[in-house]
């Protein structure tokens, strides 16, 4: 086990196009840290580079009290699930397991040992003598997993694990990997671009944009305390609305309507601006007629023509077009592309209780929950109205909920034979393993 | 196939090719089986009397025993050292950046282009020179440079076909790159290998060119040419059952290895590694 800790990180292809540019992170030890972000923003590249199978440019990956940048893959003592898991074909899974306890010489009883209680932690044990083409997509997932753990390597290192695995499938891999890095404690990267792996893997979770590294923290303060619009309109589903506003004192004049900003510190953020961008999430909107005369006090109501609506029956969306200025629009429109979106028209999404009686193509009264926006500079992307105090706090908070998660592990480790086989049952009984076709 | 009408037009044009190749073959393993003062004396496909005596005349022939060693051997090896040498060059050329990359692959194809029969007469005198005339090893030698550009070819298209990934596993599993190389891509390969070895051995088997002009003796003269010299069990006769006799000896090992390693071709050894 290790702590990885990356120094000023620089990948600069033959074009001299920086994949990944600067990057300064730390990985604790036993952190099971998350590297999110849209296609193409370089979390592939840095995690290839901390494994060694890409060269560093500049900068210094230390893992453990070592310098890895010139050290062979090998060397490094890391293990990797790659995305499309790279079982050895011509291997039973018993052999793809015990590959690297071979290729260290570990001796034949050793490697019966470790195989098989990798294989019994996977539930693979009666699947070792069966060649991977004949597994089934989720089989062969929990192969690839099986030879990742079963050296005791100084970390995990995870690309896009699940993407190939159908939704159900997914989910169940997914608390999978979750229990699986608690009980080992093993430093963990893992790379996704997957909101929900995201938000429930990870202590803590890095979004990188364009190479460039936009904020770090545990997925609440992500969600709470966003840096900048792009880490505000990447995490949450659906996303963050962005409405250009310009200013009046503490008055918002937005495309939804007027409405006052009563916080203090939030309404010293708009002090000498014209225009700013609120961010809005859609769960912070409500239908007026359903929000009581107390909450209705600390929001603002506005009118709003809802275009389209969707109930899902546990709540309600609601889409509301609004017009916006050219420089603007052509800004959000650009933003919604980065984060692997294309909206076409600039327009609000609100997530209303299920019981609202609004209907599409009327006019509706939305209350909004104004103590619960963000206001963002429209030149930089900044969040003015990050609340530090608040932040520090939320990583108080997760820094207790991983302790709290990994001591719960450790017990429920103690009594293992029943946690064990409720598991397998569990497991067995919801994931029909039928071979996926390609 | 579309309709019962092209599946019948398949059906006819593949018998007919199949008549066309079957044939002579046919016609050789019949004459194999006559009796020497059978042919132009009577008519007809099939022999009137079978006989095995041309097969015994064949064995019990020096010029033809020694010649089937001379062959194997002289094959075998060449095979066995072309594939080894096409495996390591078609993986750099696969997997590894370098310069002079484009040309080793042009010079490869400009070698299998050369017309061999030009090079006969240099190395007729050169090998005479340098005591290689008339040795195995001059054969062997000739054979591998010119079975190698087909066998690279082959090969790196074959590697180019496993995911990369394959080896970055092995390697971050703790192989080195020759590790990665033996254990994980070498038998995921073995398709193309086995077919690169099938190849080159049947180049080297069926060349008769460099069999006849490279060789004077029993030493190194392998099949092809020696059937040339052959005699038959009696002056007086033509020996044309026996040389069919032993044509049909020696395309049986041909037949052989390619049932026995169809599968092995044909199967696509790939399947599993990746998601699938």
């Amino acid at each position: 086990m290790a702590a990885i800790t990356m120094k000023k990180i620089v990948k600069r292809y033959g074009d001299g196009f920086p994949a990944v540019n600067e990057v300064s992170l730390d990985v604790r030890d036993g952190e099971f840290m998350i590297l999110v972000g849209p296609s193409g923003c370089g979390k592939s590249t840095l995690l290839r580079m901390i494994v060694g199978l890409e060269d560093i440019t500049s900068g210094e990956m230390v893992i453990g009290d070592r310098v890895v940048n010139r050290v062979a893959p090998r060397e490094r003592n890391l293990s990797m699930v790659f995305q499309n898991y790279a079982l050895y074909p011509h291997l039973t899974v018993f052999e793809n397991i015990a590959f690297p306890l071979r290729l260290a010489k570990t001796p034949d009883a050793e490697v019966k040992r470790r195989v098989n209680e990798t294989a019994e932690l996977l539930e693979l044990t009666e699947h070792l003598e069966r060649k991977p083409a004949n597994l089934s997509g989720g089989q062969r997932q929990r192969v690839a997993m099986g030879r990742a753990i079963v050296r005791q390597a100084d970390a995990f290192l995870f690309d896009e694990p699940l993407s190939n695995l159908d939704a159900k499938l997914r989910g169940q891999m997914r608390t999978e990997i979750s229990r699986l890095q608690r009980r080992l404690g093993v430093t963990t990267v893992y790379v996704t671009h997957d909101q929900t792996e995201a938000m429930t893997l990870g202590d803590r979770v890095a979004v990188l944009r364009k190479g460039v590294l936009q904020q770090v923290g545990s997925p609440r303060e992500l969600y709470e305390q966003p840096v900048n619009l792009f880490v505000a309109g990447f995490i949450g589903s659906p996303s963050m609305n962005f409405l250009p506003a310009s200013v009046d004192g503490t008055t918002l004049e937005t495309p939804l309507g007027r409405f006052e900003v009563r916080d203090e510190r939030k309404a010293a953020a708009l002090e000498g601006r014209e225009v700013v961008l609120v961010g809005i999430r859609p769960e912070h909107f409500e239908d007026a007629s359903l929000v009581s005369e107390e909450k209705k006090a600390h929001g603002s109501v506005v009118a709003a023509h809802v275009d389209v609506t969707e109930w899902l029956g546990n709540e309600l969306y609601a889409y509301v077009p609004y017009e916006a200025p050219d420089d603007l629009a052509a800004q959000l429109r650009e933003l919604s592309r980065e984060l692997d979106g294309d909206q076409l028209r600039t327009q609000a999404v609100v997530a209303l209780d299920a019981s609202s009686p609004i209907t599409p193509g009327r006019d509706a009264e939305l209350w909004i929950d104004t103590s619960r926006i963000h206001i963002f500079d429209p030149s930089t992307g900044d969040n003015l109205t990050r609340d530090e105090e608040h932040v520090a706090e939320l990583g108080r908070l997760g820094e207790e909920h991983r302790e709290a998660k990994r001591d719960a592990q450790r017990h429920a480790e103690r009594p293992a034979p029943e946690a064990s086989t409720s598991e397998a049952s569990t497991s067995e009984a919801s994931a029909p393993e039928a071979p996926t076709e390609p | 196939m579309e309709s019962a009408r092209s599946k019948w037009l398949w059906i006819v044009a593949s018998l007919l090719i199949l008549v066309w190749t079957v044939f002579p073959i046919l016609w050789i393993v019949m004459l194999s089986f006559k009796q020497p003062g059978e042919i132009g004396n009577q008519k007809g496909f099939l022999p009137h009397h079978w006989t095995w005596d041309n097969y015994r005349t064949v064995f019990k022939t020096d010029l033809f025993t020694s010649a089937l060693i001379n062959s194997i051997g002289i094959s075998v090896i060449a095979t066995f050292v072309g594939v080894v040498f096409a495996t390591l060059v078609a993986y750099a050329i696969a997997r590894l950046e370098f310069p002079g990359k484009k040309l080793i692959l042009s010079f490869a194809l400009a070698i299998a282009m050369f017309p061999v029969v030009s090079l006969v007469g240099p190395l007729f005198n050169l090998w005479r020179d340098i005591g290689l005339y008339d040795t195995w090893l001059g054969l062997i030698i000739p054979y591998i440079s010119f079975a190698l550009p087909l066998a690279i070819w082959t090969l790196s298209a074959f590697f180019r076909e496993i995911p990369w990934e394959m080896e970055q596993a092995a390697q971050v599993d703790g192989a080195t790159a020759w590790q990665a190389f033996r254990k994980v891509i070498v038998p995921l390969a073995a398709p193309g290998v086995f077919t690169a070895a099938i190849l080159t051995f049947f180049f080297c088997w069926n060349d008769f060119v460099f069999g006849i002009s490279l060789t004077s003796s029993d030493n190194a003269r392998p099949v092809p040419a020696a059937l040339a010299f052959f005699t038959g069990a009696s002056q007086f006769e033509q020996p044309t059952t026996a040389i069919c006799a032993a044509a049909v000896v020696v395309t049986v090992p041909v037949v052989v290895i390619v049932l026995a390693f169809q599968r092995r071709i044909v199967a696509g050894l790939t399947s599993g590694a990746v998601k699938g």
